[in-house]
This record gives structure tokens, sequence and C-alpha cells, in this order.
């Protein structure tokens, strides 16, 4: 199916969840925090959380900045 | 003597307060920041790289339980993306302080300041601890506090720009209104640049470009932690007043004649 991961078209496997889909993206779900169609998924939900056709994540982490 | 710096209820020992950007990596950052003193560090909220997340993490090198980490809306330029960065910070678990910026133009990073003052009321009722980096304007100082900001942070000179502080005659107002630490937020250019801030009053410094673009960063994170303390203990000194004509400093009796 596809969805939408920062702004870009993504075909991922149906039936992921965030933490599945975190951990196919090689990404540590304890350093990010993500928000599903403009919604926050708390941290805890991200085993819970199915994705379906046509999420939109914003998937974000603290960088350098002043 | 104890002075302490305190913000919403916190103590802190150090009044500069520094950036997480523009260093050439993350050890030069960590360094960076552990010469200078600072407990609170600002970091900007950003997408993950997911064509490359192995990447290391910015709080691999800066221990949350080390440091106040103090989330910007760096970039924003309205108050909806400045409160929904907000939101996504406080998800990451690091508390409930963020700097906040709606900035307006990209040629001056001057502030938006009805936008700053329509997502402080918002960030304020949602429980957030506000910083917000504004012009260096007493009446938008006075508003920002009425709204329940923490803190109010008016700029020296324009963000990463070097000139120091352009209106000290502005800060001394916001200094006088306030009733919330005033700090001395973007422009600072060099040590000196900071010990004034320091010396007229002003509760802290944040930079970042002053130290991560300086040719040495790791010297110069010493210099302003050493401008900064400097200047507060100056202005806790009490100076002397200006005077026109000279007084002598050793004594006029017992001269040869």
């Amino acid at each position: 199916m596809k969805i939408k991961i920062n702004g870009e078209e993504k075909q991922i496997a149906d039936g992921l969840s965030i933490n599945a889909l975190l951990e196919s993206l090689k990404i540590r779900p304890g350093r990010v925090v993500v928000e599903r169609n403009r919604d926050i998924v708390q941290r805890d939900s991200f085993g819970a959380t199915m994705l379906v056709e046509g999420d939109a994540l914003e998937i974000v982490h603290f960088v350098g900045g002043g | 003597m104890e002075d302490f710096f305190e913000l919403a209820g916190n103590k802190f020992r150090s009044r500069l307060i520094v950036g997480t950007g523009k260093y050439k990596d993350f050890a030069e950052t960590k360094r960076a920041i552990e010469v200078s003193g600072a407990e609170i560090v600002t970091v900007a909220v950003r997408r993950v790289n997911i064509t490359d997340p192995n990447k290391e993490n910015l709080l691999d090198y800066l221990d949350p339980k080390k440091y106040t980490i103090l989330p910007n809306t760096a970039g924003c330029y309205n108050a909806d993306e400045a409160v929904r960065t907000c939101r996504l910070a406080r998800e990451a678990g690091v508390g409930k302080l963020v700097k906040l910026e709606v900035i307006g133009d990209d040629r001056t990073l001057f502030p938006d300041v009805p936008a700053t003052l329509d997502a402080a009321k918002i960030l304020v009722k949602e429980g957030f601890i506000v910083l917000p980096y504004i012009t260096d304007d007493p009446i938008t100082a006075k508003k920002l506090e009425d709204i329940g900001c923490a803190a109010v942070m008016p700029l020296a000179a324009p963000i990463g720009s070097g000139l120091g502080i352009r209106n000290p005659y502005n800060i001394r107002i916001i200094l006088e209104y306030a009733k919330v630490p005033v700090i001395v937020d973007a422009g600072v250019g060099t040590a000196s640049d900071a010990a004034v801030a320091m010396e007229m009053g002003c509760a802290g410094v944040l930079m970042n470009t002053a130290i991560a673009s300086a040719k040495d960063p790791i010297l110069m994170a010493e210099a302003m932690r050493q401008g900064v303390e400097a200047g507060r203990k100056a202005f806790l000194a009490g100076r002397i007043p200006k005077k026109l004509y000279a007084t002598a400093s050793s004594p006029l009796d017992g001269m040869l004649n």
C-alpha cells in the first residue's frame, strides 16, 4: 500500500504497525516522534497503531539548532 | 557567593544558553557545550532522513539527564507551525520548555510579532514553558510576559549577524519593565557582547553562531563562558558611575615637596 512518509510517497507492506515500519526503516523508536495524519502518536502506541493506505506520517527528531 | 539563574522554578548555575547548530560534527558540538558550561541547550525539530536513518542522533551526544533540552521552532513562519513543532518536541519526552520563534522574513530572520503572540497564548494554555524570541521591543516583551511566558528573549541584533547589542536603550527598558528573566537571544558576536548584556542586568544570553562559527569554537565557548560570568559579576558588584574628569587613585597626602 502507499503512504506518505515525511512528504514522500512510499510503497510499504500491508498491515504494518508504526513500530514495524520504523524497524524496516532502521529507525530507533526511542529517538523519534511520529505524527500520523496530523495527530501525534504516543510512543507506547507505536506497536498497536496499524498503518492504512493513504496515511501521511511525519517522523521527526532533534537536530542541531540555535 | 551563590548566584542562581532561576527559570520557571528551576535553578541553573550557568547563565549561558547555547545552540547546537552549525558545528562540524556532534563530537565538536559536545566538546563546545562542555567547555561553555551551559546547562540549557537548544535543538531544532526536523524530519528524520528516512533514506539514511542510521546516522547518529544528537541526543546520543547530549544526555538529556545532564542538559536541559530547549527545543526551538526555528524555521516556522506562522503560529500553527510553531505550535505543531512544540507539540512534537514535547512528545520527545524532554520536558515542556520551548524556545518560541516565529520568523517573519528569511533575510532578517526578525520575528513575526503578532504570530509570536498568538502562538504564545496557545502554548501557555497547553502548559508549555515558553521562552519567546522577540525584537527588542518593550511593549511586545510586556505582552508576552502578561500572556504567561517564563522569560522574554529580545534579540541583540539579527540572528547570526554577530553585531552585538544594537539598541541597549531598549534592552534597558525591557529590563526595567520585566518581572520575568530577560535573556538576550541572537546577534552576539564575541565575548564582550555577552559581557555587556550581563552587565546591563540580563538574566542570561543565548547564542549559537558566535561559538559554532568561530575559527576555534572550543576556545570561543570558553571565552563566552568567561564573558557571561565576568558580566554577571560586574553587574552584581555595581559599577562606578561614569565621570567626565579624573579622580586620582593615589593619595594626595604625603607627597615629596
